[in-house]
Order: C-alpha cells, then structure tokens, then sequence
C-alpha cells in the first residue's frame, strides 16, 4: 500500500536515525512511503497558538497533497504528528479557521482545491497498529528481541490531547507496550511514561528540564527497564541529557533490529 | 349511530382562563353522532361525575367525550364514572385540553379553536369505539427473587412473612452479597455481618424460602401471575442435604494455593471451601477450576476426611423449572475495573487498593484478621491517602468511567478515614474529593466529625498520579481551594471506585423483556411514583439494580418491591388491559413480521384450516396473540404488511377518523 509521507525538519537534520529506519522498516511491511513534494516545517510548538493561521498553513499543505495523491499522511515524528493532526481536526471543526486557510493557500502559486480535513493522518505506531497490524508485524520479526526489558516513554506530543490526536488513552497508554511485545521484549510498565520530559524548556532552563527528564529515567530504570523508546527527538534529546546511563532509542531503530535491517540497537 | 354526550371541564381556571369552554360545549353539539354538551367547573369532582352519570342515563348516550386534563391523569375517574352508569368504561375518550392546549397557549381565541378540534378528534374516534371487556388470568402464588444480597433477601424474607412461598436464586455459593463483605456501616458504626448474618440465618429458617445457591437464571417465559422460569442449579460437588458444613474438607484439601474471592485475592482459599464462616446455605463447594480430584482424577482427600458421605464428584449441573407469580430483579453491583485508571497505578502497586478491599484490610475475618497492614509488606501504612470519585462523575471520560454519581463512596470514605483514625491514631489520612455528598439521615452529621473530631484531612482536588517508589507511593495532587500543588508520600492509597450494575443484569433483562438505561441500571415504571415496578408487569426491581443505593435505601426500596409483590400475589385474578393487538385470520399471511418486532414475545403462530370459496378447504399459518402477554404498545400493528393486525381501543380506522376529525 502507498501512503504519503511527512518526514519532517528534526528527522533530515538531529533525528536522521528515526526516519532512514522508518523508510527501510515499511519497505520491509510492504508500506511505501511517497515523501510529500516540497514539504516544509510542519510549524512545531509555534502553532500552538490559537489565532495563527499561517504557521499552520505547512501543516495544511501536506495534508492537502496527501488528499489530491488520494492517501492517508504518515508521520513519524511525535511533535509533526501532534500538529498536523491538530491542523487537521482544526479544518475539520473550525470552520472559520478553515475559511481563512483555504484564502491564504488560494494565493499559492499553484493553488490546490479547498481542503477541509478529508485526510486522514497517521503516526507511523499507528499505521503499525491499524493498517499493518502488530500480529502481522509478529510475524515479520526475524531477530525477536527476547528477553530485552523495554520501557516505553510517550511524553506529552503523542497522547494529548486525547481526543483530537485519538492516538490512545492519555493516561494508561498501550500502542508503544503492545509494539514492544510485537517485537518479543517484554515492556516496563511505569508511572512516568507519559509525563513531560522538559521539552523545550531546556533552551531557557536546562536544570529544570533535567529534573524532569531525569524522574522518567529514573523511574523506569527503576523498574528494571534496560533501554527507552521514544517516538519523539525531543525527548531523547532531553532523555539523553537526564544524567542517567539508560540508553534511549528510537522506536523505528527497535523495529528495525527486529526486522533484521540494522545490527543491534544497544551499539548505539 | 352512537348516541355521544360532551362533557368540557373548566378545570377551575386551568382551562377556562385560555378556552372559551363555553364555545367549545357549543361547537361539538353539531360534530356528528352527539346529541348532548355541556361545561362544568370540575369535572372530575362528585357533583361533575354526577352530570355524566345523568346525562347518560337521560340521554341514553353510547359514548362519552371528556374534554379536560390528561387522560394519565382522569382517564380512569370517568371510566369508572361511566361503568357505574352503566356505560362500558372503553367508550370513554378523553380530549386533553388542558396539558396540551390551555397551559400552553396564551391567548383565548388561539386556545379555543384548538380545543375545538382536539374534541372533535375525540368524537371522531368515540363513534367507532366499540364496547371492551378485560381479560383474566390465574396467579401462581409464589415469587422468585433473583440475587441473594441485603436487597433480596429484605424482599424475601417479607414476601414470605405475608406467607407467600419465595425461591432466592443466588450465582454465589451462599446469600449475603456484597454487605458480607463489609466491615462496618455508616452512619452508625455496627458491624455489617452483626446486623445481616441473622437475617441470612432467618431466611434458612424461614419455611416458605427456599434458597438456590450456585445456580443461575437460565431462561424466562410467560407474563405476570404466570412465569416459567429455568434455574440452573450448577454442579457444587457436594450434596447440599448431608453436608453438615464441619469445614474438615476445607482443611485438609491440599490445593492451597487458591484466590479468595470473598476477600478479593488477598489471600488464599482450598479448592474445596465454604466462603466465609457465616454462610447460607454453610455447605462446602468444589471450585472445579482448582480441584486437583476434578482435572486428575487424582487426590480424592475431601471425600475421605467427609463423615457426613458428602463428596460427590460425579454431580452434574441440573436444570429446574419453576412456575411464579412475581420476579423481583436484586442483582447488586459490583465496583468498576481499575484497570483503566492506572494512573493511580492500582496494577504497579499491591499497596493501591479499592475501598471494598480496605473493607476486608479492616474487617476481622479479613486476610489480615483486622489489623490494617499493607499488602505488600504487611506493616503498618502511616500515611493513606482516600481517592474519591475514581470512575464516578466522569463526564469527560465516559468511556472508561460512568457519568453518574455513585452515591455510597463519601459515606463510606468518611467511615473508612474515621475507623482508621480511630484505631490508629499516629496515621495522617488524607481525603481528595471533588464534593463531598453526604443527603441522608445523620449523614453529614457523620462526616463533621470525620473531619472535626477525628482530624482527617479534606482536600478539594483530584490526585492526577500515584507513583509506586521504593516503599512509598508518591500521590501527586492538587489542592483546588489553596491553588497549590500536593506531593504527598503515602504508604497506602484507597480508591473508591465507581459501582456499576452487575454483569448479570442486562442478559436478564433480555430475558425478562425489562427495559434498562444505557448504564444497565433497570429502568422503573415511573421515577418517583413506581420507583419499584419495572415497566413490565410482574417484575419488580430491589437494591442497586436499580441504581446505586446505600443499605438502608436498599432495604426499603427492597421492603416496597416486596410490597407490590405481595400485592399481586394476593390476586386470584389478574384483570388484563384490553387494549390489545388483535389479528384479523382472513387478512394474515404468517409472515411472522409482527413476532420479530414484539418486545413482548406475546405472538405465535398456529396453522389453521381454513374453508376456500371453492369448497375446499385449505391450512394456513397465522398469527395469534396471546393477550395475557400483549401490552398493546402498537409495534405489531405498524410492522404488519398485510394490515392484519390491528389494536383494540386503538384501530387504524380510529386513529385515521382523529386525524381526519384534526384536519377538516
């Protein structure tokens, strides 16, 4: 099956890991990933601003590609997904905000047909869950990781807000749980997995988000995990910086050991 | 040609302020078929009912038209107003010009000309009533109460007090229900199994109860004062008659190692056990799942430490047919799944407990024999916190929680705080509520001094966290009145979980035809003035089935269940409605669409032999209502293609004249 793909700033610059093994892993589950053309910054945390209309209108874009390639959007990245999904359930819902997008994206170059939130998005776990299945993603696994203890860290950017991103339940979260098990490891339930890592606050202060990143690692070394999952760079890169000796791994690298397309994840 | 008299009421100023009754009496002399029309003040009144019963007698009228309030209000005054007239009471119509009509317009002309057709309508549809008579049946005298908890036992032990035989059918072991496994009960601290062992003792005792432990409902058929109901009595491995409930097999069984349900897994049970020291009937149960004897073939120590011969590992599951008058619903609740709400990490940590499991941390005959200790590492818990409302006014979240409020949880929070307050008073608990609910007789009274003189803290605010950590639990808080954020390391956290109906309900009320509310929760026949009637006739609702209740409320509620049972049961007779459906043979094809919609089950089929213009003669399937069973909700008469089926008291051809009457 085609679908389009939203790669994202992070993952062509800090995160290159989290995108060359989603692309090798989905060759391998039989999922093609058509990069969207020109794509460009899904906005990040700027959009969270209610009113702003054009640092949305990346988000739009993509989504609009998607629909005239008659495609569901993958993304990758837990801060892409989080937006373009907002976006989306916005133009959906808002009409207002709708309107106002669809005036600006009408001024483009090569202005597309108004679009009013007929993709559907997908981060890649759940394209793994919904479209692939994990009994069939089971299945595909050549090097099981048995026995490997894995905590799975959410963060904020993939759960919430529950009902519009409709990723999972916010609070008792299972996606990343049942990935790992797909996998053969066996995932570290813990308190933590679904608190803020520090985000962005490491730029104004780094002390802060340290103690924050700090509590999760903690708690799930604690817990007898031996690695960290995330979707997010962000997240690793403040998990990372925790001051604790857990490594932390993308999701896609887990997927890609198990798949047989990359060595061992704990060479990192 | 009926002969129709119109009486228009004046309901004081009701009516009268927004409709000319006058001008109304006056319009309908002309409508069709009506010979006599008159206004009063009060019709319902002695001297209203009076003109009625004249004017019938001098008129020689054949049908009546009362214009005046609701018929749910009424309707039954003048239909007994016109049997004593001689009139039968179904060629009475009401027109309902006051509820819809004078209280809803405003101006008098508007209100008059609707009053006018609304009476013409009911003259239309009285010129085709034809005369109706109710239908009998027999009563068998004996009820069944479904659940043996406080509420069924409550309804048992009156219906049999009035001495009607009663069976309690019980999926449990023995009777007692969820109250067994309460330590104490609000507001007046006495001791659950001190107040509700005697009366499990008395329904043993009690000559016309019969108890059906272990066993369950299987299916239902038949209609009110006459109900076949199938019981499965499932196999317990023991015979009930020569066990003398010693306890010798539940020591010496060797399958040790096997979760208490009576105390909620906190501790182990035999495979072979009686569920705790009080129970009715006290006879041992096998539990097949875990009798070595039962999966092996090999052990067989029960029967042989047995005196008593008890031990019959061959039983089967038997099946019991049982005809009733009456079905009283008392299946209890149970408290919600914690699963979803791990974030008050109820699966990470043994110390996270729900406040039924508190009840047995504190209760004497509890796993730890009444000491509060911790689960994990059984010492003494310093600080516990209470979490409320886990799962209960849960707007927001309705798909893991309920939106309802689940009434008992504050009571008995502010019980739980005190006791341990009492006992230990070195330990700080804490309390997060969202409101604190405390209606009811020397209720709050009972949290004041949980609060005053006990020193439990109370704190406005949600926990969002419990985090399991070393030998701790961090509860992350919030303190909505101080705007502060809590972190408070606790040793123990409660938490009182939403209560939901018990899973057993909805598969019986299916069986029953007894309507349900999207939280399974019985619905009654009226909210407050058949709080205790199901909409079904016959059945009967008793306790939390209902919707959540604490035990005095529940004994009551199950006292008038048992009430309105008696009431039936002292019947010879059921007088029937006869508005019922009724098929026409000649025009019914067998389709069985009529049976498929029926909510009721009070449609077969028959083949019947039918006479051809031919001379020959011909077997047909039709249908046939059984009108002991039929409630004449209407669905058959749409659903029929062939316009067989029809409504008495409400014939197409009726309703078709009102609406021609409306439109004119």
């Amino acid at each position: 099956m085609k679908v389009s793909y939203f790669p994202g700033c992070t993952l062509r610059t800090k995160a290159k890991d989290l995108d060359f093994y989603a692309r090798k892993c989905a060759e391998i589950l039989g999922v093609e990933l058509c990069e969207i053309e020109n794509w460009q910054c899904c906005g990040a945390a700027f959009v969270s601003a209610k009113d702003e209309v054009a640092s949305k209108l990346s988000s739009v874009r993509a989504l609009a590609a998607a629909r005239d390639a008659e495609q569901p959007l993958v993304t990758v990245c837990s801060a892409c997904h989080n937006v373009i999904k907002q976006t989306n359930h916005a133009m959906q819902t808002d009409a207002e905000f709708a309107a106002k997008a669809n005036l600006y994206m009408s001024q483009d170059k090569e202005p597309t047909e108004a679009y009013n939130g007929e993709t559907t998005v997908y981060h890649y776990l759940e394209l793994l869950r919904d479209v692939v299945g994990f009994d069939k993603l089971k299945e595909a696994v050549k090097n099981p990781l048995t026995g490997k203890k894995i905590a799975a860290y959410y963060g904020c950017m993939l759960l919430r807000p529950g009902k519009v991103l409709g990723f999972d339940d916010p609070e008792n979260p299972t996606i990343i749980e049942n990935f790992i098990r797909a996998l053969g490891a066996e995932p570290v339930i813990y308190s933590y997995r679904n608190e803020c890592c520090g985000s962005y606050a490491v730029l104004e202060d780094a002390e802060a988000a340290k103690k924050k990143s700090n509590k999760v690692s903690e708690n799930a070394a604690d817990n007898g995990a031996e690695m960290i999952v995330t979707a997010c760079p962000l997240c690793k890169y403040n998990l990372e910086k925790s001051g604790s000796s857990i490594p932390v791994v993308y999701f896609t690298e887990l997927l890609a050991t198990a798949l047989g397309v990359k060595e061992d994840t704990d060479a990192e | 040609m009926q002969r129709i008299g119109v009486f228009v009421c004046h309901c004081g100023t009701n009516i009268a302020a927004t409709v000319d009754v006058k001008a109304v009496a006056e319009a309908l002399k002309s409508e069709p078929g009506v010979v006599f029309s008159t206004d009063y003040q009060y019709m319902c009144s002695q001297a209203g009912q009076d003109i009625i019963k004249n004017a019938i007698a001098e008129h020689k009228l054949t049908g009546i038209v009362v214009c005046s309030c609701s018929p749910r209000m009424h309707e039954n005054t003048f239909r007994k107003t016109a049997a004593a007239a001689g009139l039968n009471s179904y060629m009475v119509e009401i027109a309902n010009i006051r509820e819809q009509c004078s209280w809803v317009h405003k101006d008098m002309p508007t209100g008059t000309e609707k009053a006018i057709i609304l009476g013409k309508a009911a003259v239309a549809k009285v010129s085709l009533n034809a005369p109706l008579t109710p239908g009998e049946s027999p009563v068998t005298k004996r009820a069944l109460v479904i659940g043996g908890g406080i509420a069924g036992i409550q309804t048992a032990l009156d219906i049999a007090d009035a001495g009607f035989p009663v069976d309690i059918v019980e999926t449990k072991p023995t009777i007692g229900g969820k109250m067994a496994q309460l330590d104490k009960t609000f507001p007046t601290l006495d001791c659950a199994a001190c107040i509700l062992t005697p009366k499990m003792v008395e329904v043993a005792q009690n000559e016309n109860i019969r108890i059906f432990s272990y066993s369950e409902v299987t299916d239902i058929k038949g209609f009110v004062g006459n109900f076949d109901v199938t019981i499965k009595r499932r196999a317990r491995y023991v015979k009930e008659d020569l066990c003398t409930g010693c306890g010798a097999c539940t020591e010496k069984c060797p399958q040790k190692k096997v979760p208490n349900e009576f105390n909620l897994g906190m501790d182990n049970r035999r495979a072979i056990y009686i569920p705790f020291a009080q129970a009715v009937p006290k006879v041992a149960t096998i539990d097949p799942n875990y009798c070595t004897m039962l999966k092996t073939g090999k052990c067989g120590v029960c029967s042989k430490v047995c005196t008593a011969g008890a031990i019959d590992y061959q039983a089967k599951d038997e099946f019991v047919e049982e005809k009733y008058g009456a079905i009283v619903a008392a299946t209890g609740f149970n408290p919600i799944s914690m699963d979803k709400f791990d974030e008050f990490a109820y699966s990470q940590s043994p110390d996270v407990v729900t406040s039924l499991e508190f009840e047995r941390l504190m209760n004497a005959a509890g796993p730890t024999a009444g000491t509060l200790l911790r689960p994990s590492d059984h010492e003494h818990p310093h600080t516990i916190v209470f979490v409320q409302c886990v799962g209960s006014r849960c707007s927001s979240c309705a798909e893991k929680g309920k939106e309802y409020c689940s009434k008992i949880c504050c009571m008995y929070t502010a019980k739980h705080a005190m006791l341990t307050r009492d006992k230990y008073p070195d330990t700080d608990v804490y309390v997060f509520y969202i409101d604190v609910r405390t209606p009811g007789k020397a209720f709050d009274e009972f949290y004041r001094r949980a609060v005053e003189d006990y020193g439990v803290h109370y704190i406005k605010g949600m926990v969002g966290k419990v985090v399991p950590e070393g030998k701790k639990l961090k509860v992350q808080a919030s303190d909505l009145l101080a705007n502060k954020q809590l972190h408070i390391d606790a040793d123990l956290v409660v938490l009182a979980a939403a209560i939901e109906p018990d899973k057993s309900a909805r598969p019986l009320a299916t069986m029953l035809t007894a309507s349900m509310d999207t939280n399974d929760f019985f619905t009654e026949a009226h909210p407050k003035l058949r709080p205790v009637e199901s909409p079904t006739a016959g059945v009967f609702l008793s306790g939390t089935c209902q919707g959540p209740k604490d035990i005095p409320e529940t004994v009551s509620q199950a006292g008038a269940a048992a009430s309105k049972v008696i009431g039936l049961l002292s019947k010879d007779k059921l007088t029937g409605n006869p508005c019922v459906a009724h098929s026409d043979e000649n025009m019914c094809n067998g389709c069985s669409t009529c049976a498929n919609v029926c909510p009721y089950g009070a449609i077969t089929y028959q083949d019947k032999e039918f006479r051809m213009p031919d001379r020959t003669t011909k077997m047909r399937r039709i249908a046939v209502v059984n009108e002991a069973v039929c409630q004449g909700c209407g669905c058959c008469t749409v659903a029929c293609m062939s316009g067989a089926m029809d409504l008495k008291g409400f014939m197409n051809k009726q309703i078709m004249a009102e609406v021609d009457a409306i439109c004119k």
